[in-house]
């Protein structure tokens, strides 16, 4: 079981949840109030939902060998466009005004991420490059969108996205789990997951093979942006505003490391799904508790530092030998182990 | 005798589900050329890795000079004497030659290193640029960069894993010149290599590995060909010599499966003509860097060609990627496994079904994959055979059969296999020589490149002789020799066609 490649995620993510019930003793509790789930786990879950959903677009894009740094400005186009459509509606309230503006912002989410597909694919321009172009531009374009100003729209239908309840379930958790769900039978029930590990395993090789990587490559941009347009979405309406500036700023860090924490390597190839929902989870359960703990805000990034750090470290396979080997009897004196080549991605988890 | 310079006592190696090594025990005398040998999958190259520290030994004990030494990686090898060519070569491509030759290894001059950089290789009769960049050049090319590193370094103890599988004769008799006069140095050399007959040549004494085990350590001088070939494999192999001849079946010679055109590239290959016919087995013979491997390239539409017409069954066809030849039904089977083939993160059922998932495209999966990996890893003796095995982790020679199994699985008409048995052991190779020759019985065409001219002969209906990245002739293959091959690329026989080469 130790040698699973969920093993030491999820044994990371147990410890943080216990270590937050003997802090904040009511911390697993879940309640019904008025036909409504409550809880801090439901509330990890409900806050943690963008964040997965930008974690499951970038374990797509890096498992091709690439990265999207452009998430962070998507979510924030996405949430302007969709706030300023709807508060330039007469009747905000209206089902259909809502839907229109919603999807509006997913086609131009989606435009996003065909922008970056082609300068990666067609126009080989390295991943972190090309992305950085919208990553930098891309929140003057939320910005031009919003004039600037932070736009607050009154809109009980669009309200649902990120703040409702549906079967008393929120309703964000829901959007995740059936976009996770439909991600996992798109990549795991057709051939398009082997398709793209081999791509970011070993590009030439793949392009031998007779697999046309540019349109799976492109896909997975797309995709990437979808989903962080769908993040964008959700925040926005949560806050039932839109704020070109900060609206999911430093969201790729997250997501990135999101990705990295549940076991996938950065070099592409193999990739997890389920693990980087995990390592989305963990990185959510860090922020909530610290704000459960009250960290003091001074404190926070040091924190959250920390804790990542120990996360990676836990994770790491090279440090559980030293530490193991440590408490064992060692052959004569061990001059400093060279990491064999074949072992060089620190953070992957042992298959 | 002489106390050995390197002794490995008691050594085991175990990865998960497999022991790679199992109480081996070996010595290593100055001034001896040591064979490693076995199947693929013996343990030889974890013997070395353990040698070298990129493995730690689960047991045993090395010593060095008869002291019990602990070799934390690679570095620390090569700073005690112990100098190593990898089965795979790892220099970095994006580095040029002279880099790839001097770095790590302590403070280097780079002026100077270019002017000793030239020097060292035309002691190998090297002609290449030490200011290109490596991966400029053929696998076999940086295989002989990688030698020529090792032997700079004035080593006590040089290792060499396979370092002749990609190359011809003549790099073969320049590497063995050097290694002779390193011999005389006192140098102690363990050098591994599937071809018997320059272990023959080369080596003073033999050590035996079978699936981890010692089998023991024997004089060259006191064993034959079929006693070495009885230790490796347990069994006696009368396998080998019952080879059939090529031509049993004559090819159809109707319609053929490919026409070429004055096909040709830049840079790459002169414009040549070619026709191969369903059945037909087409071998190309030529020194390294003759173009072989880049004729083949167009043929597939992994490169682009800038002349010529290509027919397939008769209807012209344009080939602009790897993926339109594949719907015409040719595979290509590249010779650096490495870079070019497997995909090492994936499992051995993954990579070999990943061509016949590119062609179906992603929305089919192959559901009935499962029954054709077994069955093709049975076919073909992979080991480990567990299809859920990850690619990167199998020994170079099963490797090597993945590819093959990725190719052969989907059916191709015309297969174009570039250096197909590179690092497979005896036996395995005398079985895809006959695998071979099957296919072309069942009325596939086969285009076979080897840089072992008498391997091209054995299966070869005609064979194409390449020089300076020109097809200078085609030789029908009716009591065709290696010596002939040779004298018409050195200049002098006459093809029964002539030469074509004229297009330049
Ligand atoms: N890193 C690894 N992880 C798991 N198994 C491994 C690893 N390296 C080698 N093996 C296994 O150990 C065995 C010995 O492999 P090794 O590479 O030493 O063979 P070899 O004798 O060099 O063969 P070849 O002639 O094909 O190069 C094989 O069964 C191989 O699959
Ligand atoms: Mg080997």
């Amino acid at each position: 079981m130790i040698k699973h490649r969920l093993f030491w995620p999820v044994v990371a993510l147990v410890a943080l949840l216990l270590g937050n019930r003997i802090v904040t003793p009511g911390f697993f509790s879940v309640e019904v109030k008025s036909g409504h789930l409550y809880g801090s786990l439901i509330d990890i879950l409900l806050f943690g939902a963008p964040l997965i959903l930008i974690a499951l677009g970038m374990v797509t894009v890096i498992a091709t060998g690439g990265i999207d740094l452009s998430v962070g400005a998507t979510v924030a186009i996405s949430g302007a466009l969709a706030c300023y459509i709807i508060s330039d509606q007469a009747n905000q309230g209206s089902v259909g005004g809502v839907l229109f503006a919603v999807a509006l912002a997913l086609v131009l989410s989606l435009a996003l991420g065909l922008w970056n597909g082609m300068l990666v694919a067609w126009l080989g321009i390295q991943p972190i490059i090309a992305t950085l172009i919208l990553m930098v531009a891309g929140r003057g374009v939320a910005q031009l969108i919003t004039s600037g100003k932070i736009i607050t729209v009154n809109s009980p239908p669009y309200k649902l996205i990120g703040g409702g309840y549906w079967l008393g379930l929120p309703f964000a958790i829901i959007v995740v789990v059936v976009v996770a769900a439909i991600t996992a039978v798109l990549v795991r029930r057709t051939a398009l997951g082997l398709l793209i590990e081999a791509v970011g395993g070993n590009a030439e090789a793949s392009r031998l093979v007779g697999i046309r990587s540019r349109s799976l490559i492109i896909m997975a941009y797309m995709f990437c942006a979808l989903c962080s347009g769908i993040a964008g979405l959700m925040i926005s309406s949560n806050i039932a505003a839109a704020d070109g500036n900060n609206a999911g700023l430093w969201m790729e860090l997250d997501a990135i490391l999101a990705v990295v924490i549940g076991g996938t390597s950065l070099i592409g190839g193999r990739f997890s799904l389920a693990g980087t929902i995990i390592g989305a989870l963990i990185i959510q359960t860090i922020s909530t508790t610290i704000y459960t703990a009250g960290v003091p805000s001074y404190r926070v990034l040091v924190f959250k530092a920390v804790v990542v750090a120990l996360v990676c470290l836990i994770q790491s396979p090279a440090f559980r030998a030293k530490v193991f080997r440590r408490r064992h009897k060692r052959p004569p004196p061990q001059p400093k182990a060279e990491v064999p080549a074949s072992d060089s991605g620190d953070l992957e988890v042992s298959a | 005798m002489t106390p050995p310079i390197l002794e490995m006592r008691g050594i085991s190696k175990a990865f998960p589900g497999v022991r790679a090594l199992d109480d081996v025990s070996f010595r290593l005398l100055p001034g001896e050329v040591h064979a490693l040998m076995g199947e693929n999958g013996a343990g030889k190259s974890t013997l070395i890795k353990v040698l070298t520290g990129v493995y730690t030994a689960d047991a045993g004990d090395v010593l060095l000079a008869g002291n019990p030494v602990v070799i934390g990686g690679p570095h620390q090898a090569q700073e005690a004497g112990i100098s190593t060519v990898y089965q795979e070569v790892n220099l970095c491509p994006n580095l040029s030659v002279a880099e790839n030759i001097f770095i790590g290894r302590g403070k280097v001059r780079w002026k100077q290193a270019r002017a000793r950089a030239a020097e060292l290789l035309t002691r190998f009769d090297l002609d290449i640029d030490p200011a290109l960049p490596l991966g400029a050049y053929s696998i076999a090319i940086q295989q002989l960069v990688a030698i020529v590193r090792a032997v700079d370094i004035s080593a006590k103890v040089l290792v060499l894993d396979e370092p002749t599988s990609s190359l011809d004769r003549d790099e073969v008799a320049r590497l063995f010149a050097v290694m002779r006069r390193l011999r005389e140095d006192g140098v102690a050399i363990l050098f591994v290599s599937h071809f018997l007959e320059q272990v023959f040549d080369i080596s003073d004494r033999v050590t035996v590995l079978r699936n981890g085990r010692l089998v023991g350590e024997y004089e060259t001088g006191a064993l034959t060909r079929a006693t070495l070939i009885g230790h490796m494999t347990g069994r006696v192999l009368e396998a080998l010599e019952e080879l059939h001849a090529p031509g049993e079946h004559a090819p159809d010679s109707a319609q053929p499966v490919l026409r070429a055109e004055g096909i040709g590239r830049k840079g790459g290959i002169a414009p040549f003509d070619l026709t191969i016919h369903s059945g037909e087995v087409v071998g190309f013979a030529g020194l390294l860097g003759s173009g072989r491997t880049e004729a083949a390239r167009l043929l597939f539409g992994a490169d682009g060609s800038d002349s010529g017409q290509l027919s397939i069954d008769g209807k012209p066809v344009t080939l602009k990627s790897p993926g339109a030849a594949i719907e015409h039904g040719v595979a290509f089977c590249p010779e650096n496994r490495k870079t070019e083939g497997l995909v090492e993160d994936l499992t051995v059922g993954e990579n070999i079904m990943l061509a016949l998932q590119a062609a179906r495209g992603w929305v089919r999966q192959v559901t009935d994959s499962d029954d054709l990996v077994r069955r093709w890893i049975t076919a073909l003796r992979i080991t480990p055979s567990d299809p859920d095995a990850i690619a990167g982790n199998l020994s170079g020679g099963n490797q090597q059969k993945v590819l093959l199994a990725r190719w052969l699985i989907t059916q191709p008409k015309l297969l174009i296999l570039d250096e197909p048995t590179r690092g497979i052991d005896v036996g395995a190779k005398a079985e895809i020589q006959k695998l071979v020759v099957s296919l072309a019985d069942e009325g596939k065409a086969v285009l076979f490149i080897s840089a072992e001219l008498e391997e091209v002969l054995r299966i070869s209906h005609k064979v194409e002789v390449l020089r300076d990245r020109q097809m200078i002739a085609e030789l029908a293959n009716e009591g065709l020799t290696p010596e002939r091959i040779l004298a018409t690329i050195a200049g002098g026989g006459t093809g029964t066609v002539a030469a074509e080469g004229a297009a330049q």
